[in-house]
């Protein structure tokens, strides 16, 4: 009882980040609910991921099957359902990635599972767990409580999404967990989704990646004939141009020059943020920054939590001013 | 091809003050303004294309309160065929499950080959009512979708799934099914001035609990799984300095700093 379960989420043979922030977090969580934290990790071949999470969690359930070598809501689901429903952990994390986007809501709802999802901390209050979320683009947070279990003898059960690197990875003592082989509940092949394959990005002619100075525009910008301004700073200060996904799904520049969770994560020596207001897919992708620079007129906007120096006023003002300076100077 | 959209009429929070309300649940509305959540645009668009190639018929469907009519009737000026919108005073406080639940009673009964919702409210961003609105459909469902391809019409679908760093999943998927649409993935249209007269003049459908033969207990807090307890602002953490002045004061200061630090 009390048991933390993490979804191990791996792809193309690399276990994702997010799977060892979740386990650090777990451990904690565990220790709270006063059960075990268990990796469940579903796959083809995949003895050295298990072998890495063992050390990160008191078991690691493991269900190896051919038909779970490409993620798949519909079979993952079907594998989850009946080991959630056999082994009855108190708490299911699963990552807030595309994956756990796919599959979280539909296995909750199948489950009768009270799920809070893209969580960034968990608290305890009078024994009661409580998820914290933000809401509203990162302007506001949220506190969440789950249904208890209606039933009085029956332990409560929850799930919950946790967003990407909303905790850190942690150097933790190994925990040297066990390692169990369970059957492949799967009698078939997906019948009603399949797997076909993977399209990499196409690549494009600048890898904004590699450049010292980014200069990232933002829904801010408005229209696309406004762009040419951030243009010229960007190449008065000797950098790239790159967007926030808004400008890009506009089709004002193309899908390369993406910061962000979806596309490029970039760490240049210098970024400045132009009329971006700094939501979490966007951060999660410059936030690495050695030095940021926020340009936006809304005082609350979140980007301004990881900048460091902003400065709140219009961008069609302030933008040609330090343009004008960086040209003369 | 008859398509499905779920569409939310959300405020638009993105350049406002956002001021919590008294009971720390929800936030002051009255100074904001509203509009089609971004992502169901792009699934309204996404709807109205297919119209376009196979014909069939395009039907929104939000829950929601009677201001809400504005976003339905945008989509209906846009093309769209029907509209229905679901509201009653006891649906306040549900979740993405009741509300899923109350979309479910609306939709089980309905011919349809796509459902189609946007990939997540730019309110309070679950991401969860389309995929629970396929589980309790008993239908498939592919989440984030930026590109489809219909393969047979009411047989199955070829979508791209957007994954991280600029990956894509390409699945297979049996209709019917619910996509949900991730933004970018067309070019949404602007509704025309005639369409627009038009579409002020057309019925849209509206179902209460009763109607859907909902009990009570099925929506709302009742009916909902998880709680929205208190809203609060975010802790500040490490700021950024803050410079002040006007444009030509600020640029130099910031040039300054931005040498001193040797980054330029």
């Amino acid at each position: 009882m009390g048991d933390v379960f993490v979804l191990a989420e791996h792809r193309r043979g690399e276990l994702r980040e997010v799977t060892l922030e979740m386990l650090g977090k777990g451990r904690e969580l565990a220790g709270q609910l006063g059960g075990q934290l268990k990796a469940v990790l579903l796959g083809h071949g995949v003895d050295a991921f298990a072998k890495e999470l063992a050390d990160q969690a008191h078991e690691v359930l493991v269900v190896e099957d051919e038909r779970l070598e490409n993620f798949n809501s519909e079979l993952y689901q079907k594998v989850l359902a009946s080991l959630l429903t056999e082994r009855k952990p108190t708490l299911t994390l699963i990552g807030h990635t595309a994956c756990g986007m796919d599959l979280a809501p539909s296995l909750a709802a199948e489950l009768n599972l009270p799920l809070a999802t893209d969580c960034i901390g968990f608290e305890f209050e009078d024994g009661r767990l409580l998820a914290i979320r933000e809401m509203y683009g990162g302007k506001l947070q949220a506190r969440v409580s789950f249904l208890e279990s209606r039933i009085s003898n029956l332990e409560s059960q929850y799930m919950a999404t946790v967003r990407q690197a909303a905790f850190p990875l942690q150097e933790l003592e190994p925990l040297g967990g066990q390692i169990v082989a369970l059957d492949s509940p799967l009698a078939e092949e997906a019948r009603r989704k399949k797997f076909i394959e993977y399209v990499e990005a196409a690549v494009g002619e600048v890898d904004i990646t590699q450049s010292e100075i980014v200069v990232a525009v933002g829904r801010g910008i408005k229209e696309r004939e406004n762009l040419e301004i951030v243009e010229k700073l960007a190449e008065a200060v000797g950098g790239v141009l790159a967007g926030s996904r808004p400008v890009i799904d506009a089709g004002w520049l193309p899908p390369e020059r993406q910061v962000g969770q979806s596309g490029k994560t970039v760490k240049p020596k210098l970024y400045i943020a132009v009329g971006i207001s700094g939501a979490s897919q966007h951060l999660a992708g410059m936030k690495g920054s050695e030095t940021i620079v926020a340009i936006n007129k809304d005082p609350n906007a979140p980007i301004f939590n990881v900048a460091t120096y902003g400065i709140v006023d219009d961008l069609f003002k302030v933008v040609p001013a330090l343009t004008e300076q960086l040209s003369g100077a | 091809m008859d398509t499905v959209v779920c569409v939310k009429h959300v405020p638009e929070t993105a350049e406002a003050d956002i001021v919590i309300r008294e009971d720390e649940r929800g936030i002051e509305e009255k100074d904001l303004t509203f509009d089609i959540n971004e992502a169901d645009n792009y699934a309204v668009e996404e709807a109205l294309l297919w119209k376009e190639k196979f014909g069939g018929s395009v039907t929104v469907i939000t829950v929601g309160p009677e201001d809400a009519n504005m976003t339905v009737r945008m989509c209906m000026a846009k093309g769209a065929d029907r509209a229905i919108r679901l509201d009653d005073e006891r649906f306040e406080g549900s979740d993405s499950y009741a509300i899923a639940k109350i979309l479910h009673a609306a939709l089980k009964d309905m011919d349809f080959d796509v459902v189609l919702t946007g990939i997540q409210a730019s309110d309070d961003g679950h991401g969860q009512v389309g995929p629970i609105l396929a589980q309790m459909l008993g239908i498939p469902h592919a989440a984030s979708v930026v590109e489809t391809e219909i393969i047979e019409e009411g047989k199955l679908a070829r979508v791209h799934r957007e994954l991280e760093g600029g990956l894509h999943e390409v699945v297979e998927i049996e209709l019917p099914a619910v996509l949900t649409i991730q933004t970018g993935i067309n070019e949404p249209r602007y509704a025309s001035i005639l369409g627009i007269r038009k579409a002020t003049k057309k019925e849209i459908a509206l179902s209460g609990l009763d109607d859907l033969g909902l009990g009570e207990d099925e929506v709302g807090e009742a009916g909902s799984k998880t709680r929205l307890e208190k809203l609060f602002l975010p802790p500040a953490g490490e700021r950024a300095q803050i410079l002040e002045g006007p444009p030509q004061e600020v640029s130099a200061e910031l040039i300054g700093l931005l040498k001193d630090k040797g980054v330029i």
